[in-house]
């Protein structure tokens, strides 16, 4: 409520959390402005649920302070909640109440008048494409249903500010997109999302500000933009028939790092038609055959690569120290 | 904002819920009827010749003194469902999003409570109209009758708080099938079936002072119009000594915090 929060949907600073002698967050700070999409990046354990159980006030922080919607979590916690939306990535649907119902639990329990409750609940339904399965137990629901009805159901309380704990995890690309296009309506309403995810892709594609958390410490913060460009820039990768000609290349080439065993020179650039083309008359001009080029341009994969010393999270399963992945042309 | 009327519109919202449960399963009700109705078969057709003679008094007799340890017997089975139905409700994950509702918390057990006592009370209606089939002719009056349903309602409120505590306490669904079991089991250890008389007398002793012999003994007389002496006060009073240690056990264990268990 104070001057400086005015705007914010969430401001946390200091945040502490450990599970015994686990340390789970390790002083994490946060402002969202309301209105925008926030994404929390980052692996399996990196801390990204427990931020967004502190957050809705599901569990307390060790230390720090947290103020979401102006009100303080440990203070006002039902002031919170009642500005807050959580749909996690366990479907918190009830198994034995049917669509319809499942949705008119949360309209009674937001004291919705019963009429008004019923006309958004069709309204919802329609709009998540459940109406088939409205009269049908939610157990008999697929992955990617239960998901809707489970943020239906958060949306029934006309959330402010809506926490998403991967919301996409598991879903097939369909349904991810579907997803994501909800998600881009919300915001356009009004809503202020707030996102966690281990898919690169997703924050690339949603988010206006994406903070990367890895064990629990962020490591960076900023737009998808800010962060590409804290990553050694886009580069041109070349590749010859045999070695002379990547020797004769590698010597023409300002700042050209050649790997000999894989024939390719790597050339650092932006990858616009026109440095390419000056890139090849060089090569032209000297008689030197490519056999092969690609434009790399970075992605958050190695964003989050370079800023984690590992490789991008949702490239493989959980606790995965795979191989590293370059990234490819996008 | 959890003001007292938010609490019982909250509540009557999760009684209403957990009786959509009652009906969408009806597998559970009967395995609360289950064993009961098991035992009323097993003590009437095949033991009750030989107890009811023990006792003095034939096989009509002995239903009579049977069906009141078997309606307890009803309560005390149903609570392994409530400890269970609480405990899935906690596994689930539908509870985390109750606990990041702007609702009065205690509504999600008062829900399973009130839809318990609810399911207990049918459950009883079952057993009791069985029983009348089977030869039970009880003699009570109007008042007796009221008297029973009430003491119904009260055992079941008391051992429901207890399995809402026991299934928040249980971390999977099968510990919480469990750890009620001793509590269905006391009637048996009580006056459910012979008096604490005829027991051994390690037994005897036991039988004598654990709740359930005063609340059995309580529902007989109360059914067959004979005479309780102190028995109803003390099985009140076990009643609103287990309810509260239930509740204040429940209220803490909820209060707990979210399940860390999946806390990442």
């Amino acid at each position: 409520m104070t001057q400086q929060n005015q705007g914010l949907a969430v401001a946390a600073s200091g945040l502490r959390k450990s599970f015994g002698d686990k340390v789970v967050l390790d002083g994490v700070a946060l402002t969202i402005a309301e209105g925008t999409i926030f994404a929390l990046l980052g692996p399996n354990g990196a801390g990204k649920t427990t931020t967004v159980q502190i957050l809705s006030t599901l569990i307390p922080a060790d230390a720090g302070e947290a103020r979401v919607a102006g009100h303080d979590v440990r203070a006002e916690p039902d002031l919170v909640r009642a500005a807050i939306g959580v749909t996690g990535q366990f479907a918190a649907v009830d198994n034995l109440l049917t669509g319809t119902e499942n949705l008119m639990l949360m309209a009674d329990l937001s004291h919705l008048d019963r009429r008004e409750g019923r006309r958004r609940a069709a309204e919802l339904l329609e709009e998540f494409e459940l109406t088939d399965a409205a009269g049908k137990p939610a157990m008999t629901f697929s992955g990617g249903m239960r998901r809707r009805l489970d943020l239906a159901m958060t949306l029934m309380l006309r959330p402010r500010i809506l926490f998403l704990d991967e919301p996409t995890a598991g879903l097939d690309p369909r349904s991810r997109r579907r997803m994501w296009q909800i998600v881009r309506d919300l915001v356009a309403a009004g809503t202020t999302v707030f996102l966690t995810t281990q898919y690169l892709e997703e924050a690339d594609e949603l988010a206006d500000r994406i903070a990367v958390l890895d064990n629990g410490r962020l490591v960076a913060e900023g737009t998808a933009d800010e962060l590409k460009r804290l990553v050694p820039g886009g580069h041109v990768r070349l590749r010859f028939a045999g070695p002379d000609e990547l020797a004769a290349a590698a010597g023409v080439l300002a700042g050209a790092s050649p790997d000999a065993e894989a024939l390719t020179l790597r050339v650092p650039g932006d990858g616009s038609a026109k440095s390419l083309r000056a890139l090849l008359d060089q090569l032209e001009a000297r008689s030197i055959e490519t056999a092969t080029l690609t434009v790399h341009t970075p992605d958050l994969d190695d964003v989050f690569l370079a800023l984690t010393g590992h490789s991008g999270p949702g490239a493989e399963g959980p606790g995965n120290e795979g191989p590293v992945n370059e990234g490819e042309p996008r | 904002m959890s003001t007292s009327s938010y609490a019982i519109h909250d509540s009557a919202t999760m009684l209403r819920r957990q009786l959509l449960h009652i009906v969408r399963y009806p597998g559970m009700t009967f395995g609360v009827l289950l064993i009961p109705v098991f035992m009323l078969l097993i003590f009437r057709y095949v033991f009750g010749a030989t107890l009811g003679a023990g006792l003095g008094g034939g096989t009509g007799g002995y239903i009579n003194y049977l069906t009141p340890g078997i309606i307890v017997l009803a309560v005390t089975s149903s609570s392994v469902s409530t400890a269970v139905s609480v405990n899935t409700d906690m596994t689930e994950g539908i509870i985390n999003r109750f606990r990041t509702m702007p609702i009065a918390r205690v509504s999600v057990l008062t829900g399973h409570v009130l839809g318990s006592v609810i399911q207990t009370l049918a459950a009883s209606v079952v057993i009791t109209a069985l029983a009348v089939a089977f030869g039970f002719r009880p003699g009570a009056s109007v008042a007796g009758w009221l008297g029973a349903i009430a003491l119904v309602v009260l055992v079941s409120f008391a051992c429901t708080w207890v399995s809402v505590a026991l299934g928040l306490l249980a971390r999977n669904t099968e510990s919480a099938s469990n750890y009620p079991l001793p509590l269905a089991l006391l009637p048996f250890l009580g006056s459910a079936f012979i008096p604490a008389q005829a027991m051994a007398p390690g037994l005897r002793w036991f039988s004598e002072y654990q709740p359930f012999t005063s609340i059995i003994d309580t529902m007989r007389s109360l059914l067959l119009g004979t005479p309780a002496g102190s028995k109803p006060l003390i099985a009140c009073a076990w009643c609103a000594g287990l309810a509260a240690a239930g509740y204040l056990c429940a209220r803490v264990l909820f209060n707990r915090g979210a399940t860390t268990a999946r806390s990442r």
